[in-house]
């Protein structure tokens, strides 16, 4: 495992890349020189925060809730930053708490309850954040496809509703097509893998010196996982905030884009 | 017992509508009555489409009280109300796939035979069923979406400025199609702001300005064709109306029937 330690040295000559990026912007003129350096601190302090937490958290002596805590914390922050990535969205840090927290009792269960996994910190924390973390981008391509469709097809909507459909049916074609935008993406990655790109978890293992095979073990069952979540969560979203742009009697409720 | 046709068939009581802050509609009374085409006449931005939608409950009052056939409306269930009160919209709204499945989609148990009927009552063709419904001329989609509405048998139909996007050769298609569907018995209310439509078609005029009921001033000004232009609100009615607005004037009043006001065209 010594081979994969790269140590803060390591750390600093990679830095020497963050260099580059900082000094193609400046001379391409971009103005992203300090935006990069933010970025490069900031995730500096929150992966070193994060691993020193993480050290106490996957102690083998240290209690199974606080793993479990993490995950409540982890489920929280994706409903923060769903909503800072999409504000325009009602109701989206609420219907992203509900979502995650859904998929992530779905698909632990079925990690640890099958025992795919043991239920220990180790496997918890970086599991549950994996699955976390994918979802939030299709949580939030969905429901910005889903108020998008519904702005921009009001007109016929709101035909479909003065036919006398529910609010489920008149919404139903433009809630399916935003979901399959949302989840064809996560579906293509899941294609791809492999051949276009190595993704992290089995990079990392790599790394860190483990059978590639077994890597790649960990990697396609990682890959489902997240296919599940994503699935999930994205039907979660396209029901509850269909939900939430209609009102019980049946009315769209005004909409950013598309009113008349 | 009297005549059920000489009891209103919607009555606004003091409806107002206000959106974002924006007052839309203030103050409304008015009677439609359940018979014939009543139009709903006035400029851009008076409200007209608006009060259309309070009428099937696409928006509902803040504040007053529209009622169908004497039920207020927040008392009817809204899927069984749109389904009695039908609605064609200002632009076609064909949903993807054929004639016949956009006609299905308002009524899923429809028989080939029902479809063709209400297809012949829009005066298209039955055997325009099996046509995409993107690949129909504008006349021929907004007919498609009036049989898809006659298709939920309305007890009346809303139109709300249905011949806007079309060219006049289909325009007049369509209002001759709906003045037979009116005279079979269906009553119609239309929206537009183009007097000559109403001079053609209407029974009644109710005259909106301003997100009221005209006065008798405003009325007569617009029916002249002498409407400045405007919406009424603001600053564009003249001084002393807005106390006579809300002060139930709002029975629908006969207009000039069927051509013979040519001359009031503006």
């Amino acid at each position: 495992m010594d081979d994969a330690s790269i140590g803060w040295v390591g750390l600093g000559l990679s830095l020497i890349l963050v260099g580059v990026a900082v000094g193609l912007s400046l001379w391409q003129g971009l103005r992203l020189e300090r935006e990069m350096l933010w970025a490069t601190g900031r995730a500096l302090v929150q992966l070193l925060a994060t691993g020193y937490v993480l050290v106490f958290v996957i102690d083998e002596d240290t209690p199974i809730a606080w793993a479990w805590a993490w995950v409540v914390v982890m489920v929280g922050v994706a409903a923060l930053t769903a909503r800072r990535r999409a504000p325009e969205v009602p109701g989206i840090a609420l219907l992203t708490l509900a979502a995650t927290s859904a998929s992530a009792a779905i698909s632990l269960f079925v990690v640890f309850g099958l025992g795919i996994y043991p239920m220990v910190g180790r496997a918890v924390v970086p599991i549950a954040g994996m699955m976390i973390g994918n979802s939030i981008g299709s949580i939030v391509v969905a429901s910005r496809r889903i108020l998008a469709e519904l702005a921009e097809r009001r007109p016929e909507v709101e035909a479909r509703l003065a036919l006398g459909q529910p609010w489920q049916q008149a919404s139903k074609p433009f809630v399916r097509s935003a979901l399959r935008t949302a989840l064809t993406s996560q579906i293509e990655n899941t294609k791809a893998v492999g051949l276009v790109f190595l993704p992290g978890a089995m990079t990392g293992l790599i790394l860190a010196g483990a059978d590639p095979v077994e890597a790649v073990l960990v990697q396609a069952a990682i890959m489902y996982l997240i296919l599940g979540a994503v699935a999930t969560n994205v039907v979660i979203i396209g029901l509850g905030l269909t939900r939430h742009l209609f009102t019980p009697d049946h009315r769209l409720v005004r909409l950013a884009r598309g009113d008349t | 017992m009297s005549d059920p046709t000489d009891a209103p068939l919607f009555e606004l009581d003091g409806v107002s509508l206000v959106i974002d802050g924006t007052t839309i509609l203030d103050g409304i009374d008015l009677e439609i009555p359940a018979r014939g085409i009543t139009v709903l006449l006035g400029p851009s931005g008076a409200g007209k489409s608006m009060l259309l939608r309070l009428l099937n409950r696409l928006e509902v009052p803040t504040a007053g009280e529209v009622r169908f056939r004497g039920r207020p409306v927040q008392e009817i269930d809204p899927l069984e109300l749109r389904r009695r009160v039908g609605m064609v919209f200002q632009r076609p709204t064909p949903f993807p796939g054929t004639v016949r499945e956009n006609l299905l989609v308002a009524e899923p148990g429809a028989t080939e035979d029902e479809m063709a009927r209400v297809l012949r009552a829009a005066r298209l063709d039955p055997e325009f069923l099996d046509r995409d419904a993107d690949e129909l001329s504008g006349g021929e989609a907004q007919r498609m979406c009036l049989a898809r509405t006659l298709l939920t048998r309305p007890e009346v139909l809303l139109m709300d400025e249905p011949t806007s996007a079309l060219d006049p050769e289909a325009r007049r298609g369509l209002e001759r199609t709906a003045q037979r569907i009116a005279r079979r018995g269906r009553p119609m209310v239309w929206v537009t702001h183009d007097l000559e439509q109403a001079q053609r078609l209407a029974d009644e005029v109710v005259v909106l300005v301003g997100g009221r009921v005209a006065t008798p001033e405003q009325r007569a000004r617009y029916l002249a064709g002498e409407w400045s232009g405007g919406n009424g609100a603001a600053g564009d009615a003249p001084a002393g109306t807005a106390d006579a607005a809300g002060s139930g004037e709002g029975e629908a009043g006969t207009p000039g029937r069927g051509g013979e006001g040519g001359e009031a065209g503006g």
